[in-house]
């Protein structure tokens, strides 16, 4: 008896088999969308693994955190790449994510019965988003603080909720030291667990309903070609993740992520300080807001929009008609493609506009 | 299965084995048209012996084989050499102040820095100061000075020394290293033995 026949009989490796045998993948116009999941899900095992490697060197501690990367990337054999992959695979890793949902969302891949799985989508995207957030501050620098500070602040702008959630957030009313214990813990614990509980839903649900074809190719009732998952698209996608792979190693050898100065609560935040891209359209919604709005802070009308309308995108697969056709579905593809011009614009405006005052 | 194929005359045969195929073993002595014939329905080209290379399909996969080594060692290499921890700058320390002159009083030890490792000054009950390296021979516990059975002992597994560093009872199997003492002004510097 072979090793495999062993296992197989132990292991049900015949579901499995027969899992892999039987997936297929649509063939159409708009099959190019169905990759970005995957390569979502390749920029995250890069972030675990050089993650994991980070940690090594890696001290969460005020006096320490600044040290220990300036260490790593100078004296560290390979420090500098390990670092510079991270940072860089995160901000692909959002772009991916982006792309994913905004492709999800215009092909109305969340209509029944996949609501389910764009919910989990949506909560795997702010967990993103806080891996995000949390890790710009582990590096103890002059920007990662007042990022930090700014981001925290708009926290604490959520009305009733907000100060408790900043002080939850930053372990105390300022930051210090032990905020960025606090956002160590969330970034290395508290947020993959997480992750791989969402990411594991999301991933056996995709799996379960297979993939989504379009209401529209569906309707012009194209001979449905398909592709074998294994391998015909599997190594389609494998090579997408090796032009990923070979992006990353380019940034991080042409662009090393630079490490800045070290911290200090009582230097004047630097001139030009502006969050990481993919926060920026938000940034730059809350600096053109003016101070008041209708008798209300700009501010807090700004937080208020931003939370309402991702509400409204989280739950779209309840307001949008099931059939993907008609007045409303055309209606909800308009607010998408809406949504996508903003997020782009308002981020382009973070790098071309010039600040206003 | 690939004998049965190689013998049934008229079909194109195709060679099952995965990196090669023999040719039938009298083929090679035919002259002629069947010999021609012969190489013809073998398939992939052939080099003198009569013994086929790989097939395209074989080459493309072992090609593809020997990329994705390549690019693994390139991505293995940098996370092994990663994880080799830095050489720490060369504790080249010879000479530190251990303690401040009255800071250790007869019958007392104080266990102070010396390059990355402990070291243990000891002042006797009548007032001399001896140093030794703090770290014990057997596995490498941090020493300790006994002053009532003037002996350094070590407590993890109660290994003993006297008070010229030499293991006189327990697991230790070595002396511990002496150092030099000297007072200097109200210093007590302690420095490597000459020639250690």
């Amino acid at each position: 008896m072979s090793v495999r026949d062993w296992l197989r009989a132990r292991l049900g490796l015949e579901s499995v088999e027969h899992l892999i045998e039987k997936k297929r993948v649509p063939v159409h116009r708009h099959t190019f969308w169905y990759y970005w999941g995957g390569m979502t899900l390749f920029l995250f095992g890069v972030q675990v693994a050089t993650g994991i490697l980070l940690v090594l060197y890696y001290r969460p501690s005020a006096d320490e955190a600044y040290e220990s990367v300036r260490f790593l990337m100078t004296q560290v054999s390979f420090g500098w790449l390990i670092r510079s992959i991270h940072s860089w695979s995160a901000n692909l890793m959002i772009g991916a994510a982006m792309i994913h949902m905004f492709s999800t969302f215009l092909l109305k891949s969340y209509r029944r019965p996949r609501e389910v799985t764009w919910l989990s989508g949506m909560a795997l995207f702010v967990l993103c988003l806080a891996f995000g957030f949390s890790g710009y501050l582990l590096p103890w620098n002059q920007l990662a603080f007042f990022a930090t500070k700014v981001g925290t602040d708009i926290m604490a702008g959520v009305p009733l909720a907000g100060p408790f959630l900043a002080r939850l957030l930053r372990g105390g009313d300022q930051i210090t030291g032990g905020t960025l214990t606090r956002f160590f813990g969330f970034h290395v614990a508290v947020l993959p667990l997480f992750m791989t509980a969402v990411l594991g839903v999301h991933l056996f649900l995709v799996q379960w309903h297979g993939m989504s074809v379009p209401a529209g190719v569906e309707a012009r009732a194209e001979a449905t070609r398909e592709m074998r998952f294994v391998p015909d698209f599997l190594l389609r996608d494998i090579v997408g993740w090796l032009a990923a792979l070979g992006a990353l190693a380019l940034l991080a050898a042409l662009f090393p992520w630079e490490l800045g100065l070290k911290a200090d609560p009582y230097a004047p935040a630097p001139a030009g300080i502006k969050p990481e891209w993919y926060f920026g359209w938000m940034f730059q919604t809350l600096r053109m807001l003016p101070s008041r709005v209708l008798g209300m802070e700009g501010e807090v009308l700004g937080i208020v929009g931003f939370g309402l309308a991702g509400i409204v995108w989280t739950i779209v697969p309840f307001l949008d008609a099931p059939s993907g056709r008609g007045p409303r579905a055309r209606l909800w593809s308009a607010l998408g493609a809406l949504a996508l011009l903003y997020v782009i614009v308002f981020t382009l405006l973070v790098y071309l506009g010039r600040p206003p005052r | 299965m690939q004998a049965a194929d190689e013998r049934a005359p008229g079909r194109p045969r195709t060679p099952r084995c995965f990196l090669w195929t023999r040719q039938p073993p009298l083929a090679s002595l035919k002259v002629g048209r069947r010999r021609v014939r012969a190489r013809r329905e073998a398939g992939p080209k052939r080099f003198g012996s009569g013994r086929p290379l790989m097939k395209r399909r074989a080459f493309l996969d072992g090609l593809i084989a020997a990329a994705g080594g390549i690019l693994a060692a390139f991505v293995l290499y940098p996370i092994l050499r990663y994880l080799v921890p830095p050489k720490a700058p060369e504790a080249a320390t010879r000479r530190v102040v251990a303690a401040k002159k009255d800071e250790v009083r007869p019958g007392s030890f104080k266990i102070f820095p010396f390059g990355g490792e402990p070291g243990i000054l000891i002042r006797t009950a009548d007032g001399q100061y001896r140093a030794f390296t703090a770290v014990c021979t057997h596995l490498g516990c941090t020493v300790q000075f006994r002053a009532g059975e003037r002996v350094i002992w070590c407590a993890c597994h109660n290994g003993r020394y006297d008070l010229d560093g030499r293991n006189v009872s327990g697991p230790p199997p070595r002396p511990l290293e002496r150092y030099d003492v000297h007072v200097i002004g109200d210093e007590v510097v302690v420095q490597k033995a000459a020639g250690a």
